[in-house]
């Protein structure tokens, strides 16, 4: 199951950086967030993956059962994933305030302020 | 000890939230930007006064004990950051009364603004890393409204570069952490320190410390990642460019010299060699870079990686003195940034443009400008008796007892080519004459009432003043820098406060 997570992990980083690498910046958007999801999945993979129990605490009990899940990486992926909701919803707005003034959505044509 | 920690956040926070209810009023919420600027800077001051006498402070938010818990900490470093953010804080929220047009004012500049400083004041704050990336984003989005508010076509230009880039370094920087928290089971940073110097998995360790100087490295501008800044920090209003100029970059700094004196100090041979090679080079490119530029604000944001440089040469000779000197450079350089910035919109308000080409002769029209120009300049430069030459002395005789010549070398370089780019910049806007044929624009200028002048010349005056009293009399901030230098490189005390003194 790791070998399988570990190279999904590798394929969606290199999309991601192949899907930013073209010049439409509608791809720049989906490809940032392929991104977001490479380094979560990442998280989920290398902190180790289980199909043992979930960690709860049984009534009367002191501790987990043995060999529970951590909840740490997935408290981890869920606040990164609400911030990388937040954040993608104004890289659009963003991505078509650009479209809408400049007039295309060619990446070459946006180095005006490089100059 | 909770309230003391929070309040350097929440006081600004409470503002913001205020701010926003009073949408509709732009004179409250310009006082509530004002009052939560100061309140920032009293309580970083509170703080800083307790780190002082008491040692390095910690707590416990939600009483969940370390590591479990989120946790608030502040070394002489952490309290020093706040109080200078609180600072430029204020000095910008004034500046903006007459520096920045009503429209951008009346669409949510200053709680925008003040959520920023609660982002940069929690970065500096903050026992744990995740939490570390939690503060990054409250900063990013608070700096990407920033930067697209106005919606000028350079802006969303600029803006779609600098949304970029940071979501790239968001992402390695998650992916990082994922890393560690695999490697050790922990996130809390004093916690994390324990655990790495016991932990035998150098090259992984290695691995996650390159992640994180990529990531860090990324914001902080540094070669070869600094590119995304001068294509960015120009396009926004003045004020806007100035709290960047002056803090963003360094609270990339920050977190290099956090992570790189607690947590990754098992292969200081390999990593602190790299970041001595990634300072040298970006010294010295970020003043050739300089030196080409034609406007104003593109001169200044290359000076701004330029002086990154230094403060990473502190970082990578890693002695107490070389980091106490490197954390003095970074109190004077945010000061000096900052009042570059807010002064080139001075520039453009009397001569008309930003661009080097079409101003001139305003030295005598505005010869106490051209003095405001001047000593920040050449602070910047390292010439006594300003700040930044106190700030360079330490850098480069703690270069010399580590015996990095070469770096020591490439820093003088990189001072003598600062000189000439801010001497070519003030020649050319106050000394030269006036270029032919250029008609100056004054309208804006005499459209400005007495108040508005008054809100923008002041604060930029007193941050000049602070560049020459930091030099002049650099004892007493240099002595603290000192102190916390020692306290970087003797970490007991920032573990003891974190984890308790029975760990």
């Amino acid at each position: 199951m790791e070998l399988i997570l570990s190279i999904l992990v590798g394929v969606l980083f290199a999309a991601a950086l192949y899907t930013m690498l073209r010049r439409s910046i509608v791809r720049l958007a989906i490809g940032l967030t392929l991104l977001g999801h490479a380094a979560n999945l990442l998280i989920f993979t290398v902190s180790g993956v289980s199909r043992t129990g979930p960690p709860i605490v049984r009534e009367g009990r002191e501790a987990p059962l043995v060999g529970s899940a951590d909840p740490v990486p997935q408290a981890l992926i869920l606040t990164a994933i609400v911030i990388s909701f937040g954040v993608l919803a104004f890289l659009l707005v963003l991505v078509k305030r650009v479209y809408q003034t400049v007039g295309t959505d060619d990446s070459d044509q946006m180095t005006s302020t490089e100059r | 000890m909770t309230m003391q920690l929070a309040a350097p956040l929440l006081l600004p926070f409470l503002a913001a939230a205020l701010a926003m209810l009073a949408w509709r009023w732009v004179a409250v919420q310009r006082w509530l930007g004002v009052a939560g600027a100061v309140g920032q800077l009293a309580a970083g001051i509170v703080l800083l006064v307790t780190v002082r006498s008491e040692g390095v402070v910690a707590t416990q938010i939600g009483d969940w004990p370390a590591p479990f818990g989120i946790t608030l900490v502040a070394d002489l470093l952490s309290a020093g950051m706040v109080v200078i953010t609180g600072l430029m804080g204020l000095a910008v929220v004034v500046f903006s009364f007459g520096g920045l047009d009503n429209r951008r004012e009346s669409f949510g500049y200053y709680p925008l603004l003040l959520i920023l400083l609660v982002g940069i004041g929690g970065a500096f704050l903050t026992g744990d890393i995740f939490n570390l990336f939690v503060w990054f984003e409250v900063m990013l989005i608070a700096s990407f409204v920033l930067l697209a508010l106005g919606g000028e076509r350079a802006q969303l230009v600029g803006a779609l570069k600098y949304v970029t880039i940071n979501l790239v370094s968001s992402a390695f920087f998650l992916a990082a952490v994922g890393i560690l928290y695999g490697l050790t089971g922990t996130l809390n940073m004093a916690d994390l320190s324990e655990r790495l110097r016991d932990l035998d998995a150098p090259v992984l360790e290695t691995t996650v410390a390159m992640l994180l100087l990529v990531v860090f490295g990324i914001k902080a501008a540094v070669f070869p990642l600094f590119f995304w800044l001068p294509a960015s920090y120009h396009t926004p209003p003045v004020v806007v460019s100035a709290i960047f100029a002056g803090l963003l970059t360094k609270v990339g700094v920050y977190a290099l010299i956090r992570t790189f004196t607690l947590l990754f100090v098992g292969d200081v041979g390999f990593t602190h060699t790299l970041l001595l090679v990634v300072a040298g080079l970006t010294m010295v490119i970020g003043a050739i870079g300089a030196v080409t530029q034609q406007d104003l604000r593109r001169v200044f944001s290359f000076l701004v990686i330029s002086a990154v440089g230094y403060m990473v040469m502190g970082l990578g000779l890693f002695t107490a003195f070389a980091l106490g000197a490197a954390l003095f450079y970074m109190v004077q350089d945010v000061v000096a940034k900052t009042a570059l910035f807010l002064i080139s919109g001075l520039v453009r308000l009397v001569g008309g443009s930003f661009s080097l080409a079409r101003l001139g002769g305003l030295y005598r029209t505005n010869p106490v400008l051209a003095g405001l120009f001047l000593l920040p300049a050449l602070s910047v430069a390292g010439i006594p008796p300003m700040s930044g030459f106190a700030a360079k002395v330490g850098l480069v005789q703690a270069g010399l007892e580590g015996e990095q010549y070469l770096v020591v070398g490439l820093a003088l370089v990189a001072s003598v080519v600062t000189l000439l780019a801010v001497a070519v910049a003030w020649g050319e806007a106050f000394w030269k004459s006036a270029p032919e044929g250029a008609s100056i624009d004054l309208a804006e200028y005499r459209a400005t009432s007495r108040g508005e002048r008054l809100s923008m010349f002041a604060p930029v005056a007193v941050l000049v003043a602070l560049v020459v009293v930091l030099g002049l009399a650099a004892q007493p901030v240099l002595e603290l820098a000192l102190e916390a230098g020692d306290q970087l490189m003797a970490p007991d005390a920032y573990l003891d406060a974190v984890l308790g003194a029975d760990r």
